[in-house]
């Protein structure tokens, strides 16, 4: 074919770039949405509790992804330094994922649970206190924010557009959900529990007269990476098997 | 409809633009009057003061008529414009580079516990996406814009509407800066602004897409020359990836936050997809149709094979593509994908090379302006510095290179030979080019200036990349370190510390690269004050006269 054809013709030349263009990316993207093994179910993954969800909000918000990953990769020392290597289906409810691209800070993929909340809390107010080599900015405004959920339901029936499994009971209950998750006194821990197995209710910043910003975040990081149990999880399985 | 002529009454785009605009305003009053999400109140009155702000401006411009500029000959005030803004913004997101670079370095500065605008995770994307999206996007546009007028022989098409592609831009820009310092963002590299910035900015593109294609098809050349071919890739790719990156569910039509429609690893890769083709096709395929044009007019010499530029544009659009998946290797990303993604970003080493062959060896017979024209020489070098950046791709996309550069700071230093070498430089060149053609003046202010401007930020380049490969080489070493018990040699912690005097040397030299672009400024604002008026290099009314 002579090239002159598309440099005489700008619709030609259009149409050869869109087609092009579109090749690589239909061979690579296209297939991880319907082959079985992209996203292998695993046993404890569940959507994340309305608390957790705002804690997730804040943590966009901030750009925390800027310098945390959350993809601890398959190789010896991150393994033993992080954890079991993220699985496909630990950011399967992420919208959108958090894997990161940089790590000036370390990976917060299994960071639930290995600080108390009262480190992350004074960590987050002032990074120094606790950590003098850190370079991470201080986040004190949080403890000082009340959260504001009015919105939760709507943002419950926006992920549930995009996929997540939240039922309407989960959406109807979602403010009683967050508040009993940030003040287990209260009376809805049960049905939150029932809803959302594994999930961790205490007062987590410390502040038990205000559902704080700080509760959200606290909340969303001490269950990260918390859901599925490696103790249980068997790499070599044959459901597991890609 | 594209009549430019007094005598015609009307004018389609004078007609729908301020439709649009008033509409656009009355959007943005709903936002800011009906939300109950503070950061949309606060982006509602931005977008309802920008509209205003273009309404204004017609409404000045036109009110008297068609302005000169748009009497006959080329669109030359909207690509001034683009070069008065490209500085602006290039300025502007350089220094908040500086600012997040000595933040790393001495963490209390500029940092309040109790105010979040400040903090590093809302700053970096305010930099990414001020030079690249602020500033090079005003480059692309104003370059392109010039470019196709002249290749074409004919003017952009659709009256006003290049000046409308100019301000909903920078409408946009200001909307996604603002934005993330008030904490909207969809966290997606190089993606962060929200659903309705995003949707603003499709709109925006398929004007620019128009008003670019619109000279190709009235154009008086039988072919369409080869920077057009790269300018109109870049156009359609970045809208395509645009468009599909950016599908999200908005919580509601007065919330600043969406949730994106993919999730995880599909999630991950269409992300990756886009941002490594945000890298070739804005900073790359972009970049090159600069290259096309501005190397072989500024040497005086035609390019130097006609069938190597047909092979490297189809061979580096098709290659290109396939390459996001090496942002993602060991993850959880199906192993199949991440091979695929490495072999390609291998074979991409090739046609970049062919480009940067095809640009280096147009100075065949004309090696002696390297010398004596400095322009030329920032053209060249920056040339260089693409092929640079193009080997050190491809090498830290092999797997076993990946396991070790990734997440640290030599992929932040290979980012940046090539923003500041390929893409600074060639940018840099073409404004200097562009000044005195457009103002009309017979050369620059000061070609010692230039000098100056080059060196200064050459050495600023040789520093930030230097420290960054010590930095980012030494981080990863020290993450997989084991000491004789087997157990992991370093805390994460004493790799951050180890890093200091890195981001030290990082920060000067980033401050050396801004100070080379501030003498560039100052060089160009002499020049358009400079009284001198010109000769006759600017090709020509006589010819432009005709068009339209």
């Amino acid at each position: 074919m002579k090239h002159e054809i598309l440099e005489r013709n700008s619709i030609l030349l259009l149409v050869g770039i869109l087609v092009v263009v579109a090749i690589g990316g239909a061979v690579e993207i296209a297939p991880l949405f319907w082959v079985n093994g992209t996203v292998e179910k695993v046993q404890g993954m569940r959507p994340y509790t309305p608390l957790e969800l705002k804690g997730r909000d804040i943590y966009v918000r901030e750009g925390c992804y800027v310098c945390h990953s959350q993809m601890v990769r398959s190789l010896r020392d991150e393994v033993e330094r992080y954890g079991h290597y993220s699985l496909a289906a630990e950011s399967m409810y992420d919208h959108p994922f958090q894997w990161g691209s940089e790590r000036t800070g370390p990976d917060l993929a299994r960071v639930g649970g290995k600080y108390s909340d009262e480190w992350q809390r004074a960590h987050l107010a002032d990074p120094r206190s606790v950590v003098p080599e850190s370079v991470m900015p201080p986040y004190k405004f949080l403890e000082q924010t009340p959260l504001d959920y009015r919105d939760i339901k709507d943002e419950m029936k926006a992920n549930r557009a995009v996929g997540v499994p939240y039922s309407d009971d989960d959406i109807v209950n979602a403010p009683s959900d967050l508040e009993a998750q940030a003040d287990p006194n209260g009376d809805g821990l049960d049905a939150l529990e029932k809803r959302y197995p594994k999930v961790q209710a205490r007062d987590f910043d410390g502040n038990p007269k205000q559902i704080t910003e700080s509760d959200a975040l606290i909340a969303y990081l001490q269950m990260l990476g918390t859901l599925v149990d490696f103790k249980t999880y068997h790499p070599d399985a044959r459901e597991n098997r890609r | 409809m594209q009549s430019a002529t007094s005598e015609s009454p009307l004018r389609l785009d004078l007609a729908l633009i301020p439709t649009l605009l008033a509409l656009g305003f009355f959007a943005g009053i709903v936002e800011a009057a009906r939300s109950l999400d503070p950061r949309m109140v606060v982006q509602g009155w931005t977008f309802a003061g920008c509209m205003l702000a273009i309404g204004a401006w017609y409404l000045a411009t036109y009110a008297d008529g068609p302005p000169k500029d748009e009497r006959g000959g080329y669109a030359n005030d909207v690509v001034k414009a683009g070069v008065i803004a490209s500085m602006f913004w290039g300025i502007a997101g350089m220094l908040v580079g500086l600012i997040i670079a000595l933040q790393l370095a001495f963490p209390n500065l500029f940092y309040f516990p109790d105010l979040p605008w400040t903090n590093f995770g809302r700053m970096r994307p305010l930099h990414t996406s001020a030079v690249i999206f602020a500033f090079g996007g005003n480059v692309l546009i104003a370059t392109s814009f010039y470019v196709v007028q002249r290749t074409c022989k004919a003017r952009l098409f659709g009256g006003s509407l290049p000046w409308f592609v100019f301000w909903g831009y920078n409408t946009f820009i200001v909307l996604a800066g603002t934005g993330y310092l008030l904490g909207i963002t969809q966290s997606r590299e190089y993606a962060e602004p929200e659903w309705y910035a995003d949707l603003w900015l499709t709109l925006v593109w398929v004007c620019y897409l128009v008003t670019f294609l619109g000279a190709i098809w009235k154009r008086k050349e039988p072919h369409i020359y080869v920077a057009n071919w790269f300018f109109l890739a870049f156009i359609v790719t970045i809208a395509l990836l645009h468009v599909v990156n950016n599908l999200a569910v908005p919580v509601s039509l007065l919330s600043s936050k969406s949730y994106s429609l993919f999730s995880g690893v599909q999630d991950a890769l269409i992300q990756w997809w886009y941002g490594h083709n945000a890298v070739g096709f804005f900073l790359t395929a972009g970049f090159l149709g600069i290259m096309y044009y501005f190397i072989p007019k500024r040497a005086e010499r035609p390019i130097y094979s006609y069938r190597l530029s047909i092979v490297h544009f189809w061979t580096l659009i098709f290659i290109y593509i396939w390459a996001g998946p090496h942002h993602l290797l060991y993850t959880a990303l199906p192993e199949w994908a991440q091979t695929l993604g490495m072999t390609f970003s291998i074979i991409l080493w090739m046609p970049s090379w062919g480009g940067m062959i095809n640009g280096l060896m147009t100075l065949s017979g004309a090696w002696d302006k390297l010398r004596t024209d400095p322009v030329m020489r920032m053209l060249v070098v920056s040339v260089a510095f693409y092929g640079m950046a193009t080997f050190e791709g491809p090498v830290m996309s092999i797997k076993t290179v990946n396991a070790l550069s990734h997440y640290t700071n030599w992929t932040v230093g290979h980012v940046h030979s090539g923003a500041l070498g390929w893409v600074g430089y060639v940018s840099f060149g073409a404004l200097y080019c562009l000044v005195p053609w457009l103002w009309k003046k017979k050369g620059l202010y000061s070609n010692a200036l230039v000098e100056w401007h080059f060196w200064i930020s050459t050495l600023g380049i040789v520093l930030y990349i230097t420290a960054l490969w010590v930095a980012g080489i030494m981080q990863g070493l020290m993450w997989r370190a084991y000491n004789d018990y087997g157990f992991l040699e370093y805390s994460f912690v004493e790799s951050v510390q180890a890093m200091h005097p890195y981001y030290i040397i990082r920060a000067l030299g980033g401050a050396l690269y801004l100070l080379g672009a501030l003498v560039m400024a100052y060089n160009l604002w002499r020049t358009v004050r400079a009284p001198l008026a010109l000769s006759s290099e600017i090709p020509a009314s006589a010819l432009a006269a005709e068009v339209v």
